[in-house]
């Protein structure tokens, strides 16, 4: 095995972008699966296609989810990829890690799987990259004792995660990894014990501009806002002024037109009534505009990708919610429950929440778990006239 | 590909430890394939999971969601799990002797 050649995989180490390929060279160094690999993805990459069987159930004990099972098509060639299982390891709030957190995790990985990771699947896990059955409850034991746990797989809640947030970013609505790591503790059972329809997603943005990308990819997506006025600096509207800044053409960025200049008097002032929260002027303007004082989070529901219904992404059910760690996030825990639990009674098989929604109606949902239809839930109201009533509404 | 030897009967397993033919299945079967699933001994509440089971299979051609499970059964999450360890579908389904559950796990 080690004289094989791989020509078309040798290509992908020129280029300036670091090449993966010179990774898995790395790692085929000290371990066999991925010597294997190597040579197993330049034969894919001849016949143009892949050598994974379909589906693999295994696990670590008390959990139903966090390990994706893998077996190659081609066990006897390739024996080292009989099995190569993914393990999901739930990582910190916004992947802060110590470089002593990584080395733990590295010397695990080492010596009891293929020494290759994903830093970080899309859903935010730490992945480690294929191991065999008889490793798993080892790994899972010995990651438990330096304290971290199994992210989520399957039809259960999947490891929510967050952007940067007020670690690092002075937009931050909301201190989204304390709300991340909060209520993923909350929900472990949840996240560890499949028994919803389908997966089920949370993700946590400190602003619109959605660095997760919570909006598309997660069927829960909390999006940091604020509900006063956004706060505008003059002195620092001077400064940009002066550093030759265009600010006219901010303010005609603006969706709502709600952000006006005077060029006169270099003068910002914005109607906020009006202002949509977008984040534009602020992203351009950063040093002389925030977000206001009152800040907490809009709530969206729905995100998913094509199957079975076609791609949506979230859409509006709670216009604005305190996100507060003294609250201990009560009011979200509660309506998120409400949603997972009539989801869970109403939902078919590998039926997504937003497929549910859709196929009931927004209006039973809204009813069944307790939330108020509002006009910010819509982007325009229906065209058609084919309303039902309910029964009592009715005078006859 | 694995072997399970029960009363001088070899059944074939596949990498999962599941039966690759589910019909073949019998109450000796379940038993010797208990312990893989950390099961030391099938008590009258692990047959009374692997039962339904069956049967709803049979009536369904499915296996029943967690949700109808526990409602059908009364047993909750936490017994279900105390019950077999690996859960419903690595678990009892495996020793139920059902199809491997599929899709995105």
């Amino acid at each position: 095995m080690a004289d094989k050649k791989t020509p078309q995989l040798d290509e992908l180490q020129n280029g300036k972008w670091p090449s993966f390929v010179t990774e898995i060279k790395k790692a085929a160094v000290k371990n066999e699966a991925s010597k294997e690999l190597l040579h197993l993805l330049e034969r894919s990459y001849e016949e143009k296609r892949g050598h994974w069987k379909h589906g693999g159930i295994v696990g670590v004990k008390g959990y139903g989810g966090g390990v994706i099972g893998r077996y190659s098509d081609l066990p006897e060639e390739y024996p080292h990829l009989q099995a190569f299982h993914t393990v999901r390891i739930n990582a910190p709030s916004g992947w802060f890690y110590s470089t002593d957190s990584l080395r733990k995790i590295c010397d695990i990985w080492e010596r009891r799987g293929s020494g290759l990771m994903n830093l970080h699947g899309a859903t935010g896990d730490a992945i480690l990259l294929g191991t065999t059955t008889d490793q798993l409850q080892p790994i899972f034991d010995e990651l438990s004792e330096e304290g971290f746990d199994l992210g989520g797989s399957g039809s259960d809640l999947r490891s929510p995660s967050c952007c940067v947030g007020p670690a690092r970013c002075e937009h931050a609505c909301y201190d989204t990894l304390e709300a991340c790591y909060n209520i993923t503790n909350t929900f472990q059972d949840e996240l560890h014990r499949p028994m919803w329809p389908y997966k089920s997603k949370i993700k946590f943005s400190g602003c619109a501009n959605d660095c997760t990308a919570s909006i598309a990819r997660s069927d829960c997506a909390v999006i940091g806002t604020w509900r006063d006025s956004l706060i505008i600096d003059p002195e620092e509207v001077k400064n940009y002024a002066a550093s030759g800044m265009n600010i006219q053409h901010v303010c005609e960025g603006c969706p709502t037109e709600a952000l006006k200049y005077n060029a006169e008097t270099q003068e910002l002032s914005v109607i906020a009534d009006e202002c949509s929260r977008c984040m534009h002027c602020i992203n351009r303007m950063p040093k002389a505009i925030t977000p206001g004082n009152d800040r907490g989070a809009t709530i969206l529901i729905g995100g998913k990708s094509t199957i079975v219904q076609s791609a949506f992404m979230g859409w509006v059910i709670v216009p604005f919610m305190k996100m507060e760690a003294e609250s201990d996030y009560e009011e979200f825990k509660d309506i998120i429950t409400r949603i997972w639990e009539w989801w869970d009674e109403n939902g078919k098989t590998r039926e997504r929440i937003g497929e549910t929604i859709y196929r009931l109606g927004m209006s039973k949902f809204l009813t069944e778990v307790g939330l108020p239809a509002v006009p910010q839930m819509v982007y325009r109201p229906r065209a058609n006239p084919y309303v039902f009533w309910p029964e009592d509404e009715i005078k006859k | 590909m694995a072997e399970l030897v029960v009363n001088g009967v070899s059944y074939e397993l596949d990498e999962d430890g599941f039966l690759e033919d589910a019909s073949v299945w019998n109450e000796d079967v379940a038993k010797a394939l208990a312990p893989h699933e950390d099961v030391e001994e099938l008590t009258e509440e692990h047959w009374k999971m692997i039962n339904y089971l069956r049967d709803y299979y049979a009536q369904y051609g499915v296996a029943p969601m967690v949700r109808k499970l526990l409602k059908d059964t009364g047993y909750t999450q936490k017994t279900i799990y105390e019950l077999f360890p690996t859960g419903p579908g690595k678990g009892a389904c495996k020793v139920a002797g059902l199809p491997k559950p599929t899709g995105c796990v």
